[in-house]
């Protein structure tokens, strides 16, 4: 058997093999190549704007993360890209197929859609709700399927059990298997591991990864920023518009400068005629009591000569390091920036 | 996409499952219909063989029409959860991502609760020719099992269910509780019981040709129904809650 790296099976997942593929999941795709192709797409109920001209694409075997606060419109946007709720205006390529109402069940047969709710039948055992899902998909070979798709979650042990008797986790899992039964060629994660514990956390983002690794293209919806950070190619900030969609590497280069920090063993008398002498220090701020934050262009061409002139000083260095920029920090500099821009 | 008998049936064997192994569901198919057969049954019993053949008619008219409130009962509380029931589970919108169509889920709902309860309702009709086949008076026996009443019988069973379960349906696809549909879909299902009662209190005369117009509009009612239901039901709003 083909054991993947976390002890998955191979899970053989039916795609538009898009030429370029390797390179979309890096660089973006144009329309013809994205699993989601997404063009100024709104959605409002009534007067309430759930999201407003969002754009974006997914290439194929990429793995998506899409982050936002809660209310930002993330789980309207998959019901909306999922033909669950109509777009007011905008327009969208899911799985290769125009978002139209008249291609609703087309797209919802390629797609599957796993909500943060597992929404499983409770009084019915694991494979009873894969078979019934299966049958709904119009499976020929739904027992394989089925076999196949517990496997992939390893769950093959408990498939005769009863849905209730399930720990959270493991009906998190149940449910990955169903969203798995039709091959989808996209697979939508409506934050996966939402009330779960550290252990079923970890279990859920070892399958991630594993389906990411066999090249699933997976659009996934969380706040959990290290998540998003761990598993996902690209990410898109929405708070209700786009704020930001690129690498996280690249938004932290776009929202933050790269800077160097130091810490010594006691505060320097002159810090200005110390690092005025550095070249590429284009600012730096003290940190008390005894630490200094370097703004650099270039950290790892600027260290080594920070490090002489603190010596040419006579200070005691105690850590010189590169200061990175979390996604969780990029994400909240524009929550912030929101919030303040609501601020009367 | 065309339409699927494979879903329908995936929907009818997931819900005869889900119904089997909930006791409340088990509970009222068995007892509701035992409580309905008592009173007919006790009143086909008490008959005494100088009855005239007119009232003798009357009778059992009513106890037969008596029996019929199982076909309308019994699968009121199924589908008035059918729909809101599931969305308040968190069940259904799985259920709405796969390219199941509206007519497709909702036959496999109604047929889900159909099916058991015409077997209920046979079943128990049975029981009750077998008393009085047994017990009763052999003149009340033979009136009991004279062809149009039991033509009537095995005509009225389905099509007051199918009334019952549309009706049911179409309120919690509209309805945003459970317990509202519920009490809502239990007093929608009391109209062809009016019906009953007034023949039962000789209102109206239990005619056969009453019986056969009152079947004949019932059918369209049904036919109807589905699609009907079908054109109510609203994905965004099952899914959001509200609509755009």
């Amino acid at each position: 058997m083909n054991q993947g790296p976390q002890g998955m099976e191979h899970v053989e997942v039916q795609r538009v093999q898009a030429p370029g593929r390797a390179s979309s999941a890096r660089s973006g795709s144009t329309t013809a190549q994205s699993a989601v192709a997404v063009e100024h797409l709104t959605k409002r109920f009534g007067d309430r704007v759930a999201f407003e001209d969002v754009s974006f694409r997914v290439g194929y075997g990429e793995v998506f993360g899409f982050l936002g606060p809660n209310g930002a419109g993330k789980t309207t946007t998959v019901r909306t890209l999922g033909t669950l709720l109509a777009p007011t205006s905008g327009a969208a390529t899911v799985a290769g197929i125009q978002l139209r109402p008249e291609n609703g069940p087309a797209i919802r047969s390629r797609i599957s859609i796993m909500p943060e709710s597992p929404g499983l039948y409770l009084r019915l055992t694991v494979a009873e709700n894969l078979e019934c899902f299966a049958r709904l998909y119009c499976l020929a070979d739904r027992r394989e399927r089925i076999e196949r798709a517990l496997r992939a979650v390893n769950l093959t042990e408990r498939a005769n059990d009863l849905c209730r008797s399930l720990s959270k986790g493991l009906r998190q899992r149940a449910a990955l298997a169903r969203a798995l039964l039709n091959d989808p060629a996209v697979l939508f994660l409506d934050e996966p591991t939402s009330g779960l514990d550290p252990v079923a956390t970890r279990e859920v983002h070892e399958l991630i990864a594993a389906l990411k690794d066999r090249g699933v293209t997976i659009f996934l919806t969380t706040h959990r920023l290290e998540e998003a950070e761990r598993l996902c190619d690209r990410v898109a900030i929405l708070n209700t518009t786009m704020r930001l969609v690129g690498r996280p590497d690249e938004l932290r280069a776009r929202l933050f400068k790269s800077s160097l920090e130091v810490r010594l063993r006691a505060e320097l008398t002159d810090p200005d005629a110390v690092f005025a002498g550095v070249p590429g220090i284009e600012s730096w701020e003290a940190q008390p009591p005894s630490s200094y934050l370097l703004t650099v262009p270039d950290p790892d061409a600027s260290a080594p000569e920070v490090a002489r002139a603190l010596v040419h000083a006579g200070a005691d260095i105690c850590s010189l390091t590169e200061s990175r920029h979390s996604l969780e920090d990029v994400y909240l500099e524009l929550v912030d920036e929101d919030v303040e821009a609501k601020r009367p | 996409m065309s339409f699927s008998w494979a879903r329908v049936v995936g929907i009818v064997q997931k819900e005869l499952r889900d119904y089997r192994r909930n006791r409340f569901v088990i509970a009222t198919m068995a007892f509701l219909p035992l409580l309905f057969v008592i009173l007919p049954t006790i009143d086909i019993l008490s008959i005494k063989a100088s009855i005239s053949s007119a009232r003798l008619d009357e009778r059992v008219g009513a106890s037969l029409l008596y029996l019929l409130i199982i076909p309308a009962m019994v699968p009121s509380a199924l589908a008035a959860y059918s729909v809101v029931g599931e969305r308040e589970q968190g069940t259904l919108e799985p259920v709405l991502i796969t390219p199941i169509r509206p007519e497709e889920f909702l036959i496999g709902k109604a047929l889900a609760v159909l099916v058991p309860t015409i077997a209920i309702a046979y079943l128990v009709f049975g029981i009750f020719l077998s008393v009085a086949a047994i017990f009763a008076h052999p003149g009340v026996a033979s009136a009991v099992f004279e062809g149009s009443h039991l033509l009537v019988q095995l005509l009225f069973t389905p099509l007051v269910a199918g009334w019952s379960i549309w009706v049911g349906i179409a309120i919690s696809a509209r309805s945003a509780d459970v317990r509202a549909a519920q009490q809502v879909g239990f007093f929608a299902s009391l109209p062809p019981l009016g019906i009953v009662a007034l023949m039962s209190f000789n209102v109206i005369a239990p005619t056969l040709g009453l019986a056969l117009g009152l079947a004949a509009g019932l059918l369209i009612v049904d036919a109807l129904g589905w699609r009907a239901v079908a054109a109510m039901f609203d994905r965004e709003r099952l899914v959001a809650g509200t609509r755009s």
